[in-house]
């Protein structure tokens, strides 16, 4: 998490940079096809606990995208794991950083641009994403709990006439 | 006491006190005691760069697509807003005064600069003929004010100077060996060097000498036989990052530049033709800079992502970070975890759930702070530092994203 923060915070050095290729346009670098510019697009990183945690920070020049993969222990995890996600980032207006699409191979990304670092402290967009990786796990567990418990009072209500 | 002290004070207790021992100065600029960096906070939107006139009564500063100005009768008032210059149709990404103070230089992302002047109390504008057909990213006026230069993402810098016979400002490009955006230009105090920054790692110093326009220069340590066009100097940094700030001394014989690996590179040229006398990089671990000021021939001032000034002293053997200018604890640190009373404890905005929790337990939301919720950076500046200028020979004003406008003594 210490990792992840520092990486962060430089990575969300950002600045208004309009287009150099089409005229008049001003878009997210890492979105946009960079054969040309490749200056503009800095190294990615993973970082990484293990296979089924991890997170990839790709910068650039006036934005960057941050994809997570959250913890999927067994096929129920992975289920809550797509519904939440799913429900997310159909929300996605509403949460100005999300990305819509993930990144394959990622469960959720979020794509921050300078004018999200301006309108917003540059810190706490950091604490968000770090807030949010810690709670995504707690609740995705919780969740799991729950229907453990449901499961478990349907099968006793459903197994109570054959006893 | 000075409010850093304060606030190392409350240190160990919860965030809150730190943040309300800093509002007083920040809402109303208080007496400007030596030492006390004076505070202009206007309005939340991003200012990419500002600017004093050269008597320090008026401010200029870029809000979105407009510029702004503010007259500063002292420290102790409040910024009165006297004008506000439309004419762009997008971001306005800098502004500049000439050395009289008779014209305003602006320029945008809408590709255009423009000049303004005063005729019969209001600001005209003339349209400057750039002939780019990117974004104008950076505008200075030379030093003699009777020519200046706009970078562009079109990788040109257009060097602009008035025709008499056609009523135009024009221009004239320096292409080659240009490959990227502009982000940062430079004039040399001779009127005719230019030293421009761009994405792809390169300083570059130019010769921007326009004939019948400029007398002929004296020769200096970067070359004697300058034509337009001339490349008198390439540096990179070691990273290739990009460059965010270049500077040449006031005496003109050293360059200064800043880049995204935040790094500082200090360039002593040795005389034409000859490889320079020392290229020295230092490499400090705070986050990028992006923009410096010489102060003196041996002192360098620099600011950006990190919200706060850091001072470099020097000479041609080596430069090191001399002191930071405001107290500072380390931006990628994990903060303090907050005290565990939830009567003190301060939201942070985007934790509505919290707030809805306290709703429904104790029937009361906490009052938002007059700033927007939340734990405040022990700096003045609460988000990147844009630009830096020269205020007077101990003082620099600094402009953030934040909207603050702020002087230091250095």
């Amino acid at each position: 998490m210490v990792t992840v923060r520092s990486s962060l915070t430089a990575a969300m050095c950002l600045e208004d940079f309009s287009s150099q290729l089409v005229e008049r346009h001003n878009r997210p670098e890492i979105e946009v096809d960079n054969t040309h510019n490749p200056e503009l697009v800095l190294n990615p990183m993973v970082i990484a606990r293990n296979e089924n945690e991890k997170i990839l920070i790709e910068p650039s020049v006036n934005s960057v995208r941050v994809s997570i993969k959250i913890k999927q222990a067994d096929e129920i995890e992975q289920i809550l794991v797509h519904q939440f996600t799913r429900f997310l980032t159909s929300r996605a207006e509403n949460f100005f950083i999300l990305r819509r699409v993930p990144i394959a191979g990622y469960d959720i990304s979020f794509l921050i641009t300078n004018f999200h670092t301006e309108q917003m402290l540059k810190d706490k967009l950091v604490d968000f994403i770090i807030e949010f990786m810690e709670e995504v796990d707690k609740e995705i567990s919780e969740m799991k709990l729950f229907l453990n418990a449901r499961a478990r009072v349907i099968a006793e209500a459903y197994l109570t006439p054959f006893d | 006491m000075s409010s850093s002290c304060l606030s190392s004070l409350f240190a160990f207790s919860s965030p809150a006190p730190i943040h309300l021992s800093f509002s007083p100065t920040l809402l109303i600029p208080v007496e400007s005691t030596p030492g006390m960096p004076t505070i202009y906070q206007l309005g939340h939107e991003p200012i990419k760069d500002h600017v004093f006139f050269p008597d320090h009564k008026t401010l200029v500063v870029t809000k979105d697509n407009t510029v702004e100005l503010y007259k500063v009768e002292n420290a102790n008032s409040t910024p009165q807003l006297v004008d506000v210059l439309r004419g762009h149709d997008k971001t306005v990404t800098s502004v500049d005064i000439s050395p009289d103070g008779k014209r305003i230089l602006t320029c945008s992302q809408d590709r255009n600069a423009l000049v303004w002047e005063k005729k019969s109390g209001e600001y005209k504008p003339t349209l400057v003929l750039l002939r780019i057909s990117r974004a104008a990213t950076v505008c200075k006026w030379s030093p003699s004010g009777n020519k200046f230069a706009v970078g562009s993402s079109d990788r040109v810098v257009a060097v602009c100077y008035y025709e008499e016979e056609n009523d135009w400002w024009v221009s004239k490009h320096l292409k080659k060996p240009l490959k990227s955006t502009i982000t940062t230009i430079a004039w040399h105090p001779n009127d005719v060097l230019l030293a421009c920054g761009s994405t792809d790692g390169h300083v570059r110093v130019f010769s921007a000498y326009i004939k019948g326009l400029d007398a002929k220069p004296e020769p200096t340590l970067w070359g004697s036989k300058l034509p337009f066009q001339t490349l008198c100097g390439d540096f990179t940094n070691e990273t290739r990052a990009w460059i965010h700030g270049v500077a040449f001394s006031p005496s003109g014989d050293v360059l200064a530049y800043v880049g995204h690996d935040a790094s500082l590179g200090v360039v002593y040229p040795a005389g034409e033709g000859l490889a320079p006398q020392s290229i020295v990089a230092v490499h400090s671990n705070s986050l990028p800079f992006k923009a410096l000021l010489f102060v003196s021939e041996n002192k360098i001032v620099a600011g950006g992502h990190n919200c706060n000034l850091i001072v470099f002293e020097g000479d041609v053997q080596g430069w090191r970070e001399a002191k930071k200018v405001e107290n500072q604890t380390d931006l990628t640190a994990a903060p303090p975890s907050t005290a565990g009373d939830d009567e003190e404890d301060e939201m942070s905005s985007h934790d509505a759930l919290k707030m809805f929790k306290q709703l429904d337990l104790k029937g009361r939301v906490t009052k938002p702070s007059p700033r927007g919720a939340g734990r405040a950076l022990a700096t003045i500046h609460q988000n990147t530092i844009a630009s830096i200028r020269s205020y007077s020979p101990s003082q620099v004003s600094t402009s953030g994203i934040d909207g603050k406008v702020v002087i230091f003594d250095i």
